[in-house]
């Protein structure tokens, strides 16, 4: 009876295994059907979703007009203390004074990804980028300035 | 953490001759995350477990107190990372509760797709790092492959793959992505047909079996009374979904079946969770043909403010029943948030399961409570 037993056990473990080597054998000869991405090397094709957060940005137009009013609804929505806005006041040919932004301060290192900061923007002036190779040999360039030197706001954006 | 020495120098840790206590963790290749535990043995038999806690704790319950209704849902993502929607969907739907927003249709259908598909990708992890605990590396790389798909789908919708911060008070952040549908859809039939390939690696694998039966058992009564919630209670008999019993975002309109096991061994845990991506695979066949038209986010005010009070949800992770509890005294930041998190509960149910087996046994029990460390710490 225990022979019996022994022969069994030996039997269902070796007919097991093969039954599980089968399968990765199968993958070993079909070689297509293994989704494994070359990174580094796949850079030229690597496509990543339209909507993957990967940094903060501030797209300005071809005349460097972007249209952030410096209101600081993203400085107030961010959790982290990412966004820091120095606010400056111009004055227009009119002889009044207008809120316009000096520097948009991002800190990437503090950023979390939460894209809390583009659902409070009321303009549209901030959106995430797709770029996710952030690995620099200083701390400090993390810190951005995302508008660009002499852009200004677009005619018409309060 | 107990050194050589010490162990030998100090009586009470060694009481009587030939005990012997070790530690596994908190930088071990067997424990995920840093969890320590100080085994006491005596020769190979488990005498005492005691877990050591702390190791990865944020104080995110403080963390949530300090910032506004709007911005605290993002951090409880790092709780429970692998069922981060629904962590997030939680805390949704306390803020709900206090300001009583009624969430738009199509918000509740995608946040029940996103939580299945979620509660898909973490079984899938957890099968794939329990097979690698148990020694058999393969299906790690099997389970992931499958797990891939949903994290595509997340990307493109979400624009992330594992914190996502899709839910928001009053539905979701986003719109899904036109292409959802049909990446659902695919992934479903591509599920479906290798699913039998995991049966023939592991399930039907003999040794795996003989590993699994009997093995850390936890009866039904022990169970209530150590908390244990999740596939971990459902494992033992006791029936804890909180899906059917205290259905929130519309699940009671959908049909599955509660997944419940008695045996209260390592493979009957083993069995609840691999059936479980199979009723959750149900749901999202019913519902991803029916998405209704409409808004995704209802209306809210810019600041959140909810009444004086207390309030309290709790949902289904992955892992058990998430509880929480916001205390608001009125103003834009919670006074006081606290979270019941499934991991802990199970966790101490690790030495009444482990006294008296094998040292070789405990990482097949501790790889079917399915434990996550910053779960249990937070």
């Amino acid at each position: 009876m225990f022979l019996k037993e022994y022969i069994s056990d030996v039997y269902n473990g070796i007919t097991s295994l093969l039954k599980g080597m089968r399968q990765t054998g199968y993958y070993f000869f079909h070689p297509k059907e293994i989704i494994t991405e070359q990174y580094p090397d796949n850079r030229a094709t690597l496509k990543l979703a339209d909507r993957f957060k990967g940094e903060v940005v501030m797209p300005h137009d071809e005349n460097n007009e972007h249209t952030c009013t410096g209101c600081t609804a993203c400085e107030l929505a961010c959790p982290n203390g990412t966004i820091k806005i120095i606010t400056r006041f111009d004055i227009t040919p009119e002889g009044k004074k207008k809120k316009a932004i000096d520097t948009f301060i991002y800190h990437l290192e503090l950023c979390t990804m939460c894209n809390l900061c583009i659902q409070a923007c009321p303009s549209d002036a901030i959106k995430m980028a797709p770029n996710f190779e952030h690995s620099v040999y200083d701390r400090s360039k993390l810190t951005k300035k995302l508008n660009l030197p002499g852009s200004k706001v677009k005619e018409g954006i309060e | 953490m107990y050194t050589q020495t010490e162990i030998i120098k100090d009586t009470t840790i060694n009481g009587s001759e030939g005990e012997l206590v070790i530690n596994v963790g908190p930088q071990h290749p067997a424990t995920h995350g840093v969890l320590h535990l100080v085994i006491t043995l005596n020769g190979e038999t488990i005498k005492k477990i005691e877990p050591h806690l702390g190791y990865i704790h944020r104080s995110i319950e403080k963390m949530c107190e300090s910032l506004t209704y709007r911005q605290f849902i993002y951090v409880t993502s790092r709780m429970d990372y692998l069922s981060s929607h629904i962590n997030n969907e939680a805390c949704a739907l306390c803020v709900e509760k206090g300001l009583q927003i009624e969430v738009p249709a199509r918000a509740k259908v995608i946040r029940v797709l996103m939580g299945e598909l979620t509660r898909i990708a973490s079984h899938e992890l957890w099968l794939g790092a329990m097979a690698m605990d148990l020694g058999a590396f393969t299906p790690f790389f099997y389970t992931f492959r499958e797990r891939e798909m949903i994290n595509e789908i997340m990307e493109d919708t979400c624009g992330a793959r594992l914190t996502m911060n899709y839910m928001v008070a009053g539905g979701v952040a986003m719109d899904l992505h036109p292409d959802f549908q049909r990446k659902v859809k695919l992934f479903v039939t591509q599920f479906k047909k290798r699913v039998p390939e995991f049966d023939d690696l592991i399930t039907n694998n003999i040794i795996f079996q003989n590993r699994m039966k009997g093995v850390g058992v936890l009866s039904g009564e022990d169970a209530i009374s150590y908390g244990c919630t999740g596939p971990v209670a459902r494992g033992s008999g006791v029936s804890s979904d909180i899906r059917k019993l205290y259905p929130y975002d519309g699940y009671d309109a959908v049909a599955f079946d509660e997944v419940l096991e008695t045996a209260g061994d390592s493979y009957a845990r083993y069995l609840v969770r691999l059936r479980e991506m199979h009723q959750s695979i149900r749901i999202i066949e019913q519902l991803i043909d029916a998405i209704p038209e409409g808004d995704f986010q209802a209306k809210t005010k810019a600041v959140l403010k909810l009444p004086k009070g207390e309030f309290y949800t709790r949902v289904e992770t992955a892992r058990g029943e998430l509880g929480v509890y916001i205390v608001s005294e009125g103003g834009t930041t919670p006074y006081r948030i606290k979270f019941r998190s499934p991991g802990f509960s199970n966790l101490s149910a690790l030495h009444h399961m482990a006294k008296g087996s094998k040292i070789g046994d405990l990482m097949a029990t501790m790889g079917t409570l399915d434990l996550v460390i910053p779960d249990i710490d937070r």
